[in-house]
């Protein structure tokens, strides 16, 4: 019982926080200036007497009010269905499933490459308050942290893939190849640089908090009393340090899985990259307003269930955060 | 054992952010202490007990300006001597129960002091649940975190910590500051049991009542100065064997006593209250 208010409080606050999220982005998809059956015929937009538009628009429901076009998607919500995405012709679940599993792949692996590398070079780089690899590690976080992402993977592009030929210029796989006979080793061989790129984004990140909380372990009392204890700096750095310093990893590591979302956006845009980010920008500009709205609910049901795990990890490791209370 | 030889010590001090004037901290300070002993260094807020503790350790913070000598056992004591020496010979009850790391169990610790004192990890568990039975820290504290902890008993922990580095110079800091009788006696009892071992113990406070109880010699310290070193039997009656005006208006100047404040500037009075 203990166990399940707590629980079943977090769940509420969770559908809560969805509903809004749903609200605010069916408000702004209704404000966006694209009509959608104008997206949906493109060229042939002049062909199509008005009659024929009255049709597409009835069949689609969009001859009702918002209001009543929110309440339907939301019964349907409830009852298990997303809706029909236009743009893919395919209930918008089939979408983000497909889509979602070259996502995670491009995404898991950069967000753990950032969070782990992150770490490791924060602590290293804190351990020692402006030794050389302090320094080198420094100018470094500095530089990718105000690097905007897709002006790096332009970069990127054009160096290994234009001008070196090292990785391929865009794709999940080679061009006109069935998605049964993509081998392991190309379809690793087409993430290598779009995750390269995207990981660069949270390792300063990450990097810089890190080395902050190492400066200042390495100045309290906790670690004058270890040096009087005749410890060396990497003995404080490996046992009191890598506990402080995790603390603002975690945080940041679970609340950069948005913001790691919203770059593969970018990333997937650029490397032409088959995931969700790309559906996300095919759906805001054809008003595909169910499948936008199931990728908003998803993105933010993700976030959040990040940030629930970096809650509970932080009462792993910090015996004074309780978990539970809220 | 430990011998202070004129230590002067100056510390950065920023009148502006382009102006850099040296605050004298240690004023040409001497000091010796003898194996078995309790040497009680006493003095006001800002005399500069704890910086003498750190320059003791070799803890000092980087821009600082250090003249006069150190000897320990007879050789010089420098930095590399020091760095060598902390944690094996020498060591350190601080001030701050911040000390104690809050992330990490009482009793693991322990275990790494006594590691860092050269102990095998193995050996060092065994050692660290000694130490922390010897202070009479049951099961539950021993693996209860600094939170979780009276006052009383983390100074019992930071004391065990000391201990089970089998240090032959302690230098205890502040360690009755904030506790009730009872326990402020069971911590002071202890750094007596230390320094009845054989080994030497620097009690640093700013109460004399608390330090005269078990400390063998007193040295009495004002603005980074010595004022007078007497043995503990000089603090008695009405003083008369003090040789110092302040060393007297400090001792004449306890409740216990006249509680009198004659001749003494108002700065002196609120240096004793402290």
């Amino acid at each position: 019982m203990r166990l399940i208010t707590p629980i079943a409080k977090r769940l509420a606050r969770l559908a809560l926080v969805l509903l809004c999220v749903a609200l605010v982005s069916y408000g702004l998809m209704m404000a966006s200036p694209i009509d959608p059956i104008d997206a949906y015929l493109g060229p042939q937009m002049a062909q199509v007497s008005p009659e024929q538009r009255a049709l597409i628009a009835q069949r689609w429901g969009f001859d009702e009010s918002p209001a009543v076009q929110f309440g339907h998607w939301l019964r349907q919500l409830v009852s298990g269905d997303l809706g029909w995405s236009h743009v893919y012709n395919q209930p918008v679940s089939e979408v983000i499933g497909q889509r979602f599993q070259r996502s995670i792949a491009l995404l898991g692996s950069a967000w753990l490459l950032s969070a782990l590398v992150g770490f490791s070079l924060g602590v290293v780089a804190g351990a020692k308050e402006g030794s050389k690899l302090d320094n080198i590690i420094s100018t470094y976080a500095f530089i990718t942290a105000s690097t905007p992402a897709f002006w790096m993977a332009i970069l990127a592009v054009l160096l290994f893939s234009v001008t070196l030929g090292w990785t391929p210029t865009c794709c999940a796989g080679p061009a006109g190849a069935l998605n049964q006979e993509v081998t392991l080793a190309t379809r690793l061989h087409h993430l290598l640089l779009p995750v390269a790129t995207l990981a660069l984004l949270g390792i300063a990140n990450i990097t810089l908090h890190t080395r902050t909380r190492m400066l200042e372990l390495m100045r309290s009392d906790v670690a004058t009393h270890a040096f009087a204890q005749g410890a060396s700096r990497l003995d404080v750095a490996w046992r009191h340090g890598l506990r402080h310093a995790s603390l603002p990893a975690i945080t940041l590591a679970f609340a950069s899985l948005g913001e790691l979302f919203g770059g593969s956006i970018l990333i997937e845009q650029v490397f032409a990259y088959p995931g969700l980010g790309q559906a996300t920008v095919a759906a805001g500009l054809r008003s595909d307003v169910p499948l936008l709205l199931g990728i908003a609910l998803f993105t933010a049901l993700f976030v959040s269930v990040g940030n629930m795990i970096a809650d509970s990890l932080y009462g792993v490791i910090d015996p004074r955060i309780k978990p539970g209370g809220l | 054992m430990l011998t202070i030889d004129q230590l002067s010590l100056q510390l950065p001090l920023y009148t502006s952010w382009w102006k850099r004037d040296w605050a004298t901290c240690l004023d040409e300070f001497s000091l010796w202490v003898s194996a078995g002993e309790v040497h009680a260094v006493v003095g006001a807020s800002g005399a500069g007990k704890s910086l003498l503790a750190y320059a003791i350790m070799g803890l000092l913070p980087t821009p600082a300006y250090l003249n006069g000598q150190l000897y320990y056992q007879g050789k010089p004591l420098n930095a590399s001597h020091q760095r060598q020496l902390r944690g094996r010979e020498l060591a350190l009850i601080p001030q701050s129960l911040s000390a104690l790391d809050p992330l990490v169990r009482t009793q693991r610790q322990v275990a790494w002091a006594a590691q860092r004192a050269g102990h095998s990890s193995a050996h060092a568990r065994h050692a660290s649940q000694q130490a922390l039975d010897h202070y009479q820290l049951d099961a539950r504290a021993q693996q209860a975190y600094a939170h979780e902890l009276s006052g009383g008993m983390a100074r019992r922990v930071l004391t065990a910590m000391a201990h089970v580095s089998q240090a032959k110079l302690v230098i205890a800091d502040e360690p009755s500051v904030g506790l009730d009788p009872h326990q402020r006696q069971r911590v002071l009892d202890a750094l007596r049991e230390l320094a009845d071992q054989g080994k030497s113990v620097i009690l640093i406070t700013h109460d004399l009542r608390h330090a005269l109880p078990i400390a063998d010699r007193v040295t009495i310290m004002r603005d980074g100065k010595l004022v007078e070193t007497a043995p503990v039997c000089a603090f008695q009656g009405s003083g008369a064997s003090l040789t110092n005006a302040y060393s007297q208006a400090l001792w004449l100047a306890l409740p216990d006593n006249a509680f009198a404040t004659t001749g003494m500037s108002r700065r002196q009075q609120e240096a004793n209250v402290a």
